[in-house]
This record gives C-alpha cells, sequence and structure tokens, in this order.
C-alpha cells in the first residue's frame, strides 16, 4: 500500500506545485459564468418555483467544475508522463494496475472536490443557498469526480499526443457537460433534445447534485444514483481492465 | 544458484518487424555482463521485456527467478533499470523524485540510503533543485539514483554513459564497479566497446535480433582477433616467407596479422636473414572493437 499512498501523494502534489493553473483558474472562469448568467437572467428565469435562478445555477457550476477538473487532472497528469516517457518510473516499479487507478482517481477526486469546494464557498457571496440533503450531494459529487477521473485515464491512454487530448475534452467532455442541465432544466426542452439528454450520464449527476441542495430534481435522485453508479462502475472496470492489459503503455 | 537473468527463447513482433528471434541468455549472480549490438539490433527491447515495458510474443524471462510476466511484482522489485532516454519530471526535485521513487518500490523512510546516493553521485549540491534544471549529465546520474533507491541486486544499465563526460563517465563506472564487487549483477549495453572491455567478464553479442556471440571478454579476445603488427621496412620489401601474413599495405607500411605477440619473435628472424631492417614497428593487441567488428561482418 506504500506504493499506492505514494502515487496519490505525488499526484497531489503535482497539481498543488500548479495550483494558480489547476485550482485557482477553473474557480475565477466558473465564477465568471455565475456572474455574467446570474446578472443577465436572474430577474427573468425561475426553473423551480421558489428558488431563484443564480441559486438554480450555482450546483450545477459546481458540479461542471468539479468534473472538468477531474478530468483534467487524471488526463493532463497521464499523457503529459506518456509524452516526456518519465511514465518509465511508474512503470519499472512493482506497482499494481489498480493502485495505479486507484491513485490517480483519488487525486482527480480532491481536485475536483476542491475546486468545487472553493466555487461553492466564493458563491455563498452571490445568494443562500440550502442544504436540503448532504449525503446526496456528496454521493453525486464523488461518483462524478470518480466517473471523469476514469473516463480522464482511459481518455490519455487512448491518445497519441495533446490534440487528440483536447479532441476529447472539447468535442466529448465540454459539450456534455454544457448540455447537461448546468443552465437549464431539461424539462423546458423540446421533447427531443429531452429525450436525448437522458443518455447523457452527466444530466444525472446535475440534476442529482442538484437535488442534494433543493430537494427538487427533474428524475429521482435513487434513479439518478442507480444510473451514475452503473456508469461509474463500469468506466472503472474498463479503465482496469486497460491498465492490466498494460494497453498503449507496456508494448 | 539461481541465475541473475534468465531469458528462454525470447521472440518480439512488432507488426511485421521480427526484433528478437529467439534469444536465449543466462546471466549468473555477480556478473558484469555487457550487451553490445549496433543500433536496433534489439538491446533495448530485450531490455524493456525483462523490465516489464515490453512483453513478448513468445518465450519467458526471469530475474532471480521470478518471471517478469506472473510474478511481476518479485521481478521489479529485484531489478534497477537505468534507461535510454533521459527522461525526467518537470514538477519535482531531485530528492522528491527519488522519494517517490522508495515509495513506489515500497519502501519508507529511505533517507539515510537515499544521500548515500546522491553523495556517490556528486548529486548532494542538487538534491533541492528541480530535474528539468539539470544539464544532461546531471540528469542521467539522477537516473541512475532513481534505480538504485530499491538496492536492486540486479542492475540493467541501458547506454548509461551516452552523452556523458570523461570525468562523469569515470565516476559511474567507479560507483557502479563497487555495486558489483559489492554483490550486485551488473548487465550493461554500451556502444564504448574500450568501456565494456575493461569491465565486463562476459559479453553478450546481438544483431537483429538474435545472439550470435556469447562468450567471455578474454575468450573473444583471443578466439577473434589476433596480434598485429605494422612495419616500415628498409628496403620497402617484404621477404616472401612473410607474404601469408600480409593483411594490408598501405603508405609503406605492412600490416601483418600473427596467431600471437611470441610469432612476433620468427618475423623478425625472417627480416634479418633477407637482409630487411625494420625502420619502424607497431604492436598492437586485439580489442573488443576489432572483435566486435569481425563479428559483426561475419554474421552479415
Amino acid at each position: 500500500m506504500i506504493g499506492l499512498w505514494t502515487l496519490f501523494y505525488k499526484e497531489l502534489l503535482r497539481f498543488w506545485k500548479v495550483s494558480l493553473q489547476t485550482i485557482l483558474s477553473p474557480l475565477v472562469s466558473t465564477l465568471l459564468y455565475l456572474l455574467i448568467f446570474s446578472h443577465v437572467l436572474e430577474a427573468h428565469v425561475q426553473v423551480y418555483p421558489g428558488v431563484g435562478y443564480t441559486a438554480f445555477l450555482i450546483p450545477g457550476l459546481v458540479m461542471m467544475a468539479m468534473l472538468q477538473n477531474a478530468f483534467a487532472n487524471s488526463s493532463s497528469s497521464l499523457i503529459q508522463s506518456k509524452m516526456n516517457g518519465n511514465i518509465v518510473f511508474l512503470l519499472l516499479p512493482p506497482l499494481a494496475y489498480w493502485e495505479f487507478f486507484s491513485a490517480y482517481v483519488a487525486a482527480a477526486v480532491v481536485r475536483g472536490l476542491v475546486v468545487g469546494l472553493g466555487v461553492g464557498l466564493v458563491s455563498m457571496w452571490f445568494t443562500a443557498l440550502p442544504l436540503a440533503h448532504p449525503l446526496w450531494a456528496v454521493l453525486f459529487a464523488l461518483a462524478g469526480c470518480v466517473m471523469l477521473g476514469a473516463v480522464g485515464i482511459i481518455t490519455a491512454l487512448w491518445a497519441k499526443g495533446y490534440d487528440q487530448m483536447a479532441a476529447v475534452q472539447n468535442f466529448l467532455i465540454m459539450p456534455l457537460t454544457f448540455l447537461s442541465g448546468v443552465f437549464y432544466s431539461i424539462n423546458s426542452l423540446p421533447p427531443f433534445w429531452q429525450a436525448l439528454s437522458r443518455y447523457n450520464p452527466i444530466f444525472y449527476l446535475i440534476d442529482g447534485f442538484r437535488y442534494g441542495f433543493f430537494g427538487v430534481s427533474d428524475v429521482s435522485p435513487l434513479l439518478g444514483l442507480s444510473i451514475v453508479g452503473t456508469c461509474c462502475l463500469a468506466l472503472s472496470l474498463a479503465t482496469l481492465a486497460l491498465l492490466k492489459s498494460g494497453y498503449k503503455l507496456r508494448n | 544458484m539461481t541465475p541473475a537473468i534468465e531469458i528462454r527463447q525470447v521472440h518480439k513482433r512488432f507488426g511485421s518487424l521480427h526484433a528478437l528471434r529467439g534469444v536465449d541468455l543466462s546471466v549468473e549472480q555477480g556478473e558484469f555482463f555487457a550487451l553490445l549490438g549496433p543500433n536496433g539490433a534489439g538491446k533495448t527491447t530485450l531490455i524493456n521485456i525483462l523490465a516489464g515495458l515490453a512483453r513478448v510474443t513468445q518465450g519467458s524471462c526471469a530475474v532471480l527467478g521470478y518471471d517478469v510476466v506472473t510474478d511481476y511484482r518479485n521481478a521489479r522489485r529485484v531489478l534497477g533499470v537505468v534507461p535510454q532516454e533521459l527522461v525526467y519530471d518537470a514538477f519535482f526535485t531531485v530528492r522528491e523524485m527519488l522519494r517517490f521513487q522508495s515509495g513506489y518500490f515500497g519502501l519508507k523512510h529511505n533517507d539515510a540510503w537515499i544521500d548515500e546516493l546522491l553523495h556517490n553521485l556528486g548529486l548532494t549540491d542538487k538534491a533541492d533543485i528541480y530535474t528539468r534544471l539539470l544539464s544532461g549529465g546531471m540528469k542521467r546520474r539522477v537516473l541512475v539514483a532513481q534505480a538504485l533507491v530499491h538496492k536492486p541486486p540486479v542492475i540493467v544499465l541501458d547506454e548509461p554513459t551516452a552523452g556523458v563526460d570523461v570525468e562523469l563517465r569515470q565516476n559511474l563506472w567507479e560507483f557502479i564497479r563497487r555495486l558489483n564487487r559489492d554483490g550486485h549483477t551488473i548487465v550493461l549495453t554500451t556502444h564504448y566497446l574500450e568501456e565494456a572491455e575493461a569491465l565486463c567478464n562476459r559479453v553478450a553479442m546481438l544483431k537483429q535480433g538474435q545472439i550470435i556471440a556469447l562468450d567471455t571478454t578474454q575468450n573473444l579476445l583471443s578466439a577473434h582477433a589476433a596480434t598485429q603488427v605494422r612495419l616500415r621496412l628498409n628496403p620497402s620489401r617484404l621477404p616472401d616467407a612473410l607474404q601469408p601474413l600480409l593483411a594490408g599495405e598501405e603508405a609503406g607500411w605492412f600490416r601483418l596479422v600473427l596467431s600471437d605477440c611470441a610469432a612476433l619473435e620468427g618475423v623478425l628472424a625472417t627480416l634479418r636473414e633477407a637482409n630487411v631492417a625494420v625502420a619502424d614497428i607497431e604492436v598492437s593487441k586485439p580489442d573488443l572493437e576489432e572483435v566486435f567488428l569481425q563479428i559483426m561482418g561475419k554474421a552479415a
């Protein structure tokens, strides 16, 4: 277990050493969304009865920031090691594939939670937020970070270089998070888009996380958690299988 | 005694490229062993397979009896590899890297040995410097230190002296020699054949994925390259009796190949009898580089 802990600690230290880029900058950009959208829409939109738009928006933005940063952490760390060749430092020691997985995902979760917590704390200054079911919020936050941490590992394993990495980030992760109901409730969408959104696992993350705050959601939180949990498990198993096979690491 | 390294019928294919074609090799504990061969011969591929960085297409490998696939944890614990590529992690200092590497091998509180490594490799004053800021030679030393954090009984160095200045090369070899004297098995690849000749008790030569020579350094030297003598004669005419020994003639120098040094006496006697004076003479002992070129040439 010393190997796992060391790798986890190294991954934490890695993002901590560049915290301007890994914590502060996502914090600032998320708060800019909050500032602009709440200014434009607060007076015009009310998604849930009795919940102001700014309050509605905050959990979505927090979750979005957590997901993007969990993904960014595992994917950028791994692709950098692959491209620089220093991945050998992890391949030569007797680290098991599951230790590798656990350390990378755990660090992704920590980075996601740190950024999410930061956004949440600063946003308290904008509006007061209820916290109806904190445990649900935590569960969805953890599930989201694990899921995207695993996707980050898969992406970095698969990608030949930074270009392919950026492609996944910009053409898959970004659209999936933006179109998942961060800024709106999917009930306001036309039927086709509403149906499509239900195939987006990130929608359930946002929706379930929001339930933790307001006690109101588009789908039942239990259904949401089962779907999210299944996705999490499937993606984790897939990542573990790839790591065990040595896919693109041990040729 | 369990061999330090045992490679059995290893084949490796990369698509259509047959990089290793049935390599068999056994290195005993305590040996200082050289793996030689031209670029692309498969040396690094073989090392990567030993280290678990690549997987065999066929065959098997073991380090101190631990199979590198089925018993990879133990195999990696007893093996230290200095990779050929000059890699480093830009985020961390030398000491941080060495601490992490110790941790990956399951070692806590390894600072005493880390300090000793830093001292022996002349890195003590670089301990808290970011690895990316070090010169190439210093980065190489860090790689050596990283490979040794867990005191591996078997150490593999893949071209450790490529691009390294003379002084560091000597320091490095002095250190590696000491490790060897302390019982560590050393396997190295190098393109500096005089290094291999001076250090290694046994040599394997690899060409196009096959071992084409495997013997003690001494046997290879005596079997493959004879003593050569170059002569400038007055008058510049080689007696007929010596013609069979002639290997070449350039700019007034006759190059003769002798079975050993003792044969020189006969050559000089023949010259004296023929009334030919020796104006200049150069005797060269065989070296590994010549042997290497001969063997590589023959196998072509």
